[in-house]
Formats: structure tokens, sequence, C-alpha cells
């Protein structure tokens, strides 16, 4: 199933490895902003409403 | 209704929620799609042998990191010129992305760079222009998170990113203007007959799009959360007053 990367094998994987675990950080830390903001807002509205 | 509405804070979070697992999904399924057609189904290029495979992850976050700022140009003129509070959100929103995309394809692009041209870096007008780039993206960060004022902050920003337009335009055309460096041209062009081949042309552009649609979905999803936090701040400035 893995395509045979010849010499290139360790250049193509770090590549790969290296974007996608930039990408899922992003993504992770925009998804744990969010729900953090989300439930302080909430915090902040039940305060206001008493 | 006016276009302008939708940008409504209240109508922005209203139209966004529905949309933003849309977003995710389509993104997903052709991130996913096109790096397992690209890296599985493809084969070598005759020169670069496997190395090839980087291009369906270095050319879209390459695209994404100058267009990412080019959004960031736009909604920050339209703060300028119309004080619109959700478009300087949106362009607060876009750099962490954006400094992503232009981190993978500088990162990528030194991994490349070492098998074909025998070096990491070179300080070529390209590879140049996009490390300044880099610091652009950094700069723009630091002086939200500098300023306390959020109306200022978006003044000077929106500045900046005037500014680093230049740069993010001369990242993308750099090859054309000096002709010298290692890089080579653009992969893709409309202006061109011939493009990169077919066989890598396809997975390429369902990498493209699944780069332009994670950016989409984590601009929205991230603008929602300055929304939020902008709300957070004003209900925390009225207690403090009572």
């Amino acid at each position: 199933m893995i395509p045979d990367l010849g010499k290139y094998g360790v250049e193509v994987a770090s590549a790969y490895a290296v974007s996608i675990l930039l990408l899922v950080a992003i993504v992770g830390l925009s998804w744990r902003q969010s729900i953090a903001q989300r439930r302080a807002l909430e915090a902040a509205e039940a305060r206001k409403n008493g | 209704m006016s276009l302008w509405e939708y940008a409504n804070p209240k109508k922005f979070m209203g139209w966004t929620g529905p949309v933003l697992p849309w977003a995710f999904g389509a993104a997903g399924i052709c991130l996913v799609g096109g790096l397992f057609w690209g890296f599985f189904l493809t084969p070598d290029d005759y020169r670069q042998g496997s190395t090839v495979k980087i291009i369906y992850l270095h050319v879209p976050a390459a695209l994404m990191a100058i267009n990412a700022w080019m959004m960031m140009l736009v909604a920050s003129l339209i703060w300028l010129i119309r004080r619109h509070h959700v478009s300087a959100l949106a362009a607060k929103a876009a750099a962490p992305v954006g400094i992503t995309m232009t981190m993978i394809a500088l990162m990528t692009g030194a991994i490349w760079g070492q098998p074909m041209w025998g070096t990491y870096w070179a300080w070529d007008p390209r590879l140049t222009s996009f490390l300044i780039l880099f610091l652009f993206y950094l700069g723009y960060m630091a002086l939200w998170a500098a300023i306390d004022d959020p109306d200022t902050a978006a003044d000077l920003t929106s500045v900046l990113c005037m500014v680093g337009s230049v740069f993010a335009l001369l990242s993308r055309y750099a090859v054309n203007f000096w002709n010298q460096g290692l890089h080579q041209g653009a992969s893709l062009s409309l202006d061109k007959e011939e493009n990169v081949s077919d066989v890598f042309f396809f997975p390429l552009l369902v990498c493209i799009a699944g780069f332009v649609l994670l950016f989409v979905a984590l601009v929205l999803l991230r603008t929602r959360t300055e929304i939020r936090a902008r709300r957070v701040r004003a209900l925390q400035i009225r207690e403090v007053r009572k």
C-alpha cells in the first residue's frame, strides 16, 4: 500500500509529517479557543442575567 | 437585504453556525482525498523522483499564504473605510491561519529544496519575500496582542496589512520580476500554455480546494470566537462600571 519513495523517502515523509502536524495544531487550537470563548460568554451572560 | 447585513455580528453568528460543519466536512474530504490521491496513486516525476509528492502540500500552502494576506487586506480596507467591526475581526482571525500556511510553505520548500537544489535555503527572491511575509504575519499578530483598545489595534494592524501586501504580491511575482534565483516559475497559471502534467494537476487541484475550504472554515470559526471575545469584554466592562 505504501508507495516506494526511493531515496527521497525521508524528505517526502517529513514534509507530510510537518504539514499535517501544523494543520492539526491550527485546527485544534482554533477549536479549543472557540470552546473557551463560548463558555466565557455563557458565564458572563449568566452573571448579567442574575 | 444588503450584503453588509450578513456581516452584522448577530446575523454573522446566525448564518455561520450551520455553514461551519459543512465547510469543515468539505475541507476534510478534499484534503484527505487529494492527499491520498497524490501520495498513493500518482507516479514519481522523471526528474524529481518521489519528491514531486511534496507539491500537494507546498503549492496549496504557498497559494493560501499569499491569498490569506490578500483577504486580510480586503477586510482591513473595509474596516478603514466603513468601520465594520466584523471585517476587522475577520482579518485578525485569518492571521494565525495565514502564518500556518506560510510555515508549511517555507518548511516543505526547504525539505524539497535540499534534494533538488542541494540546499535547504537560498536568498532567492521568492524565498526571501516569503520569509519577509512570514515576519509580517508575526508582526501583525504581535501588534493585535500589544494594543488594548480594539479599534486602535484594528486601525494600526490595517495599515501594517497594507504595507505587508507589497511583500505578499512580491512573493507571488518575485520570480517574474527578477528572473533569477533557484525557485521555478508558477506551477499553475492561467496564462501559461503548459502547466504541470495532468497526472499531478488534478490531485493538486483537489488539494488546493481542500486548503481553500479549510482556510474559509477556520476563518469563520475564529471570527466567531473573536466576536464572542468582544462580547465578553463588553460585558466585563459593564460589570466593572456597576
